[in-house]
């Protein structure tokens, strides 16, 4: 960053050079002042849903996409995700105050055995951007855990992530029980991390596949647009 | 004639002449094999490697193998894929199975080093192993790659969202050798994790070269 850019003082700034300054420090995962262009947004009288989503949401969205066309590399995305956190632990609780919309509820979690949780998080902060409400389990879940998640939190979409080839074939034994249970249905079931392929996520009965968070948040909408085109015919 | 670890991590290695049996590997593994190849005097394998950084995107993996085979196979009788999954999800087998080429078995080359049937009873689930090869390009292989050599702020961020469910770095030892002990054991400290030494020598990659 240049000096000239170390001289801005965000509450001078108005709100769209604020706004474009913000996308500006996502990019280059600054935490502190993410946190601070938040607030002066609240301050001056914006709806938390609206910082999130043309702020946070709008930022995010270009690291993505550069991240998507080999600009970007995995360090600089974390560096993001880790400021956009930072957002979000502000909106958080100032989004459930005021109503903002929810598109869905999602419980997700990294399974049995796999410690890794860097994707997962970011599909878990990316969804709760795009509006929709996550459960997050952690990692290492086996299906006594999964199916507590669902008894308790009845989402719309369970979300599994693994990043190992050894790991990967414990979300068959996750779907392969709600099928047992008939309750395969109920829930839409994501699938990713970095190992899996399309392929596989058709073998083991998920409904998709996401290669990434952009494309979990959008298969994620798609299938609840489907659900509640099919509520409203019936 | 080895190539150093950089022409290995970044070029791989060509066949250097005509055996029966093709060696088709990851480069990490080249100095392993030939340790392997000569202290049995298997003068009938010839070494041809891929580019060892392919370990970090193991998506690249399996275009490659595929290429190398068909670029390789009129010349040799047998080619063998020195690699496991290697994070190929089980593309790199089914793969194989296409081509009609065989292939190391098991998850990777921390299980096939400590014989796979013994690193799956061990179920450690948060250790970071490094070999050798990767101790010796831990820079190459790690601190770049994850953007752990940017300032230490951000590097300590990066650092706790890789490695803030691992417990332990284990060094899988295939040589004995003191210098890279205490460059793993330096590693382990600059990831904040703890430091375990295990001897491992060439495991399964010995008695799979063997079967050939």
């Amino acid at each position: 960053m240049s000096d000239l850019e170390d001289d801005i003082i965000l509450s001078e700034l108005n709100d769209e050079d604020l706004v474009a300054q913000m996308f500006d420090d996502l990019y280059d995962g600054l935490k502190e002042e993410i946190e601070e262009g938040v607030n002066i947004l609240l301050e001056r009288g914006w709806e938390p849903y609206r910082v999130l989503t043309e702020a946070l949401v709008g930022g995010m969205t270009i690291v993505g996409n550069d991240f998507r066309d080999g600009i970007l590399f995995v360090p600089e995305v974390l560096l993001a995700a880790n400021a956009m956190k930072g957002g979000m632990a502000i909106l958080k609780p100032l989004l459930a105050e005021t109503g903002a919309p929810r598109v869905g509820k999602m419980v997700i979690g990294t399974v049995k055995g796999d410690i890794h949780d860097i994707g997962k998080n970011l599909v878990g902060m990316m969804m709760e951007g795009a509006g929709f409400e996550i459960v997050d389990l952690g990692i290492n879940n086996s299906v006594e855990d999964y199916f507590a998640a669902l008894d308790e939190e009845e989402p719309d979409i369970l979300g599994m992530s693994a990043l190992l080839t050894t790991t990967m074939p414990y979300m068959k034994v996750v779907i392969d029980q709600l099928v047992a249970k008939g309750r395969r249905d109920d829930y839409t079931v994501l699938v990713g991390g970095a190992p899996l392929n399309e392929e596989f996520g058709k073998a083991i009965g998920a409904d998709a596949y996401c290669r990434d968070a952009a494309v979990a948040v959008e298969t994620a909408k798609e299938f609840m647009a489907r659900k509640h085109n099919q509520l409203a015919a019936g | 004639m080895i190539p150093d670890d950089k022409t290995l991590t970044e070029d791989g290695l060509a066949p250097d002449r005509k055996g029966q049996i093709l060696l088709l590997a990851c480069g990490a593994l080249a100095r392993e094999i030939i340790a392997v190849k000569d202290a049995n005097g298997w003068d009938h394998m010839t070494l041809a490697c891929l580019p060892a950084i392919y370990h970090n995107t193991p998506d690249k993996i399996v275009p490659a193998v595929r290429e190398a085979v068909a670029q390789h196979r009129d010349a040799y009788a047998q080619i063998f894929v020195v690699y496991a999954d290697c994070g190929t999800g089980g593309l790199l087998q089914a793969a194989c199975a296409e081509m009609g080429v065989q292939m190391v078995e098991g998850p990777h080359c921390y299980s096939f080093f400590e014989g796979n049937a013994v690193f799956e009873a061990k179920g450690e689930l948060t250790a970071f192993y490094l070999t050798d090869f990767l101790v010796r390009q831990f820079e190459a292989f790690v601190t770049k790659p994850l953007g752990l050599d940017r300032d230490p702020k951000q590097a300590a961020i990066l650092r706790d969202m890789y490695f803030g469910h691992y417990t332990k770095l284990v060094y899988q030892a295939q040589t004995e050798d003191a210098a890279l002990q205490e460059k793993a054991k330096s590693c382990a400290d600059a990831l904040g994790l703890d430091y375990e030494y295990r001897f491992t020598g060439y495991g399964d990659l010995a008695t799979s070269l063997a079967r050939l």
